[in-house]
């Protein structure tokens, strides 16, 4: 045991020896946390703010004209453009100027008022789905408000019913709030799983693992040797993650430290068991490097980092349920807002263990001391 | 020229050789652009929502009905007022509806969302508020809602161009430089520079095969798109080719440039992998809208080149316009590309 112990010491100074001598790889595990924590958390920004908006009045009654004027002064809608025909309109959508066209049609306030109204057409540009669909939903909220306003001066609707809104755990609404935390799940998969492998497979092309093959150092030694820096650098990530998103963003978990750092050593684990995995099954950097690529794009885009899971369909939050980071993210998100404690997360604590053993098991079963 | 062919035979050889490689590298795209295509949403849907009442009566009723038949809401039932805290704290459900039914008759509404995820939230709110004031407004025929150019809104067809945008990038710029570094480290360059193949042969070599196996990729994922898919199908699809292929010639430039730098081929990978998938993930519009960024990360995204292929591949795809529609991106692609040759080939040449 204690000669395990010395053998794995020796191994692991050769690795920092290594990793010391490569300033790509340093500069990676600094530079990469860094660009990624400051400033990813100001791109990811699916909040739908600037809509323009080009309006075809073809009623120019007092009505239309206050109809414009509410929807300018909502905080979403920016009225661009004033224009006389739809097809003028159309050409400023063309021309990327214009995401939503407000067609006023004529006589609109007159058939109002003699109680047979004609219908005000809002036409969103579907080129981005989501700017779109929000920014036409926004202009008709508008219009109804500024409608039954002009109705209830009018004296004609019963009014509003008295209707309030409370937003939990995120009062302000502030979306870095919610993206701070799972970022660290991408830190994590690139640091514990693209790095490992890449390593693993770079001994194995230079041929230096033939020369490791034939000493007395066991597997298990070797592999930890292999994956403990990163799992320092993992750690050191997330620390360095949560100074930033409290120092920059002022993002602070509202639940306990100790549970964050218990998620990331499994997350940790469940990442570089993959990696080891994977290095071991492929022959070459080329082919380690593209399976972790598929697993990397996947686990991004699929475990609900930028997208909502419960927005898929049925088969692929399926799919997302397998998704090791969905479990990790949640985690996040939950202990940073909501302050969830252990008993909350049981469900996704037990999902990360079982992930984390399953993949250690499959990286040892695959390793081989012969090549 | 017949030196040019045996070079190109040889770089097919190896990529033939690697099976293993070869099927992963044409296989992982389809793949990817398929869970993307139908799984990938930035909508907002299934929002699961529960209703507390203080008194049932006819108008809770009508409520629960039409939040059970609206398809944004996944209805969860009814729940007691002091239960709502903790089924938002372990997640079942994402928002709640509270209504006060007072003697004098009229109703309170309070609406309940869990804001971690601002974006459903803020759509749950806006959904909420329509099902709840629906009973207000009798007459919900003011207005009529279209979408120009995507009337299903299929997130596909926002998805599919960012994925090609990605995909070519990385298997272009990864593939090539690995083959030229590879060359570099095993120490077969110093052959290839003191055989009579001229430098340019040798490059050209190397990059026409990732050529071909691109048009390949380009192929299937196009098959997919307009099939599986169900993007609109029309003669635009001549301007989408060539501009693929504009594109990939980039890469392939990127690529070159990349293997210049780098010295061994975990560096190759590492520049290619890291330092070009995650601004084109951040900064190419791929998901979060370009103009939707503060100032001078828009400004910093102007040299990702995704950026610009990625919005003309969309005026493409999905509005079907000309290619005078895009001039400038058409222009800065092509600026770009030979930028990127002209610096790799002067970096190249000198080693």
């Amino acid at each position: 045991m204690i000669h395990t112990l010395r053998t794995l010491r020796a191994l692991l100074v050769k690795e920092f020896k290594i990793l010391a001598r490569n300033p790509q790889v340093s500069r990676i595990v600094f530079m990469m946390p860094l660009s990624v924590m400051l400033l990813m958390p100001l791109v990811a920004n699916l909040d739908v703010k600037n809509v323009n908006v080009a309006v075809v009045d073809e009623d120019h009654s007092i009505l239309s004209r206050r109809i414009v004027a509410d929807m300018d002064a909502t905080d979403h809608l920016t009225v661009t453009a004033s224009v006389n025909t739809y097809p003028e309109a159309l050409r400023l959508v063309e021309a990327g100027r214009v995401d939503v066209i407000v067609d006023i049609p004529h006589r609109y306030a007159a058939d109002l008022v003699s109680g047979s109204p004609r219908t005000v057409a809002i036409d969103a540009n579907g080129v981005n789905a989501t700017k779109g669909t929000l920014g036409a939903r926004y202009a008709a909220m508008s219009l109804g408000t500024t409608l039954s306003q002009w109705q209830q001066q009018q004296g004609r609707d019963k009014g509003e019913a008295p209707l309030s809104v409370r937003y939990r755990y995120n009062e302000t609404l502030n979306f870095k709030q919610y993206m701070v935390p799972a970022l660290m799940a991408m830190l994590l998969i690139i640091i514990c799983g693209f790095l490992p492998a890449l390593n693993l497979v770079g001994e194995k092309e230079t041929g230096t693992i033939e020369a490791m093959n034939v000493t007395p150092v066991g597997k298990f030694t070797f592999v930890l040797s292999k994956l403990i820096p990163f799992w320092l650098a993992g750690m050191i990530v997330v620390t360095v993650g949560m100074l930033i998103g409290a120092l920059v963003y002022d993002v602070t978990p509202a639940g306990n430290v100790l549970l964050i750092y218990l998620a990331a050593m499994l997350f940790s684990l469940v990442m570089s068991g993959l990696g080891v995995a994977v290095a071991n099954k492929s022959t070459t950097i080329l082919q380690s490097i593209f399976v972790m690529y598929a697993f990397i794009m996947i686990f991004q885009l699929m475990s609900g980092l930028f997208t909502p899971v419960s927005s898929m369909p049925q088969w692929a939050q399926m799919i997302a349920a397998a998704t090791p980071p969905r479990y990790f993210i949640e985690i996040m998100r939950d202990v940073y807002l909501k302050g969830a404690t252990l008993p909350d997360l049981w469900r996704e604590y037990s999902a990360l263990i079982a992930f984390a053993t399953g993949l250690c098991l499959i990286a040892a079963a695959t390793y081989r001391k012969r090549a | 020229m017949s030196v040019l062919v045996s070079m190109m035979k040889k770089e097919m050889f190896h990529l033939l050789r690697d099976t293993r490689t070869l099927v992963i590298v044409a296989v992982m795209p389809v793949v990817l652009l398929l869970l993307f295509g139908f799984a990938v949403s930035t909508e907002v849907n299934n929002v699961n929502v529960a209703l507390s009442v203080n008194r049932h009566n006819e108008l809770t009723e009508r409520l629960a009905s039409r939040l059970e038949s609206n398809d944004y809401f996944t209805f969860k039932g009814l729940v007691a007022g002091e239960d709502i805290e903790q089924a938002l704290r372990d997640g079942t459900i994402e928002a709640a509806v509270v209504v006060d039914c007072r003697q004098d008759g009229q109703p309170r509404y309070q609406i309940l969302v869990d804001g971690s995820n601002t974006t459903t939230a803020q759509a749950a709110v806006a959904y909420l508020e329509q099902v709840i004031t629906a009973d207000n407004h009798p007459s919900t025929e003011v207005v009529t809602t279209r979408t120009l150019y995507n009337p299903r809104l299929k997130s596909a067809y926002n998805f599919v161009p960012g994925i090609m945008g990605m995909i070519f990038i990385m298997i272009c710029a990864m593939m090539t430089s690995v083959a030229i570094v590879g060359e570099k480290e095993s120490g077969s360059m110093d052959l290839l520079t003191v055989s009579p193949a001229r430098p340019r042969t040798v490059i050209l070599g190397k990059l026409v095969p990732y050529f071909l196996l691109s048009c390949l990729i380009l192929v299937f994922m196009l098959v997919v798109s307009y099939t599986l898919l169900g993007l609109p199908f029309s003669e635009s699809i001549i301007n989408v080719v060539w501009l693929t292929l504009l594109y990939i010639l980039l890469s392939l430039a990127l690529g070159l440039l990349i293997s210049a730098i780098a010295s061994t081929r975990v560096d190759a990978l590492m520049v290619s992998g890291i330092a070009l998938m995650v601004p084109i993930m951040m900064l190419s519009g791929m998901i979060y809208p370009v103009d939707n960024m503060p100032l001078p990360l828009q400004w910093l995204s102007c040299i990702v080149p995704a950026r610009w292929y990625i919005s003309a591949l969309r005026t493409f795809m999905i509005q079907q316009l000309p290619p005078s529609a895009v001039l400038p991106e058409i222009t800065i692609l092509v600026a770009m590309t030979v930028a990127a040759i002209f610096f790799a080939i002067r970096t190249l040449r000198s080693r």
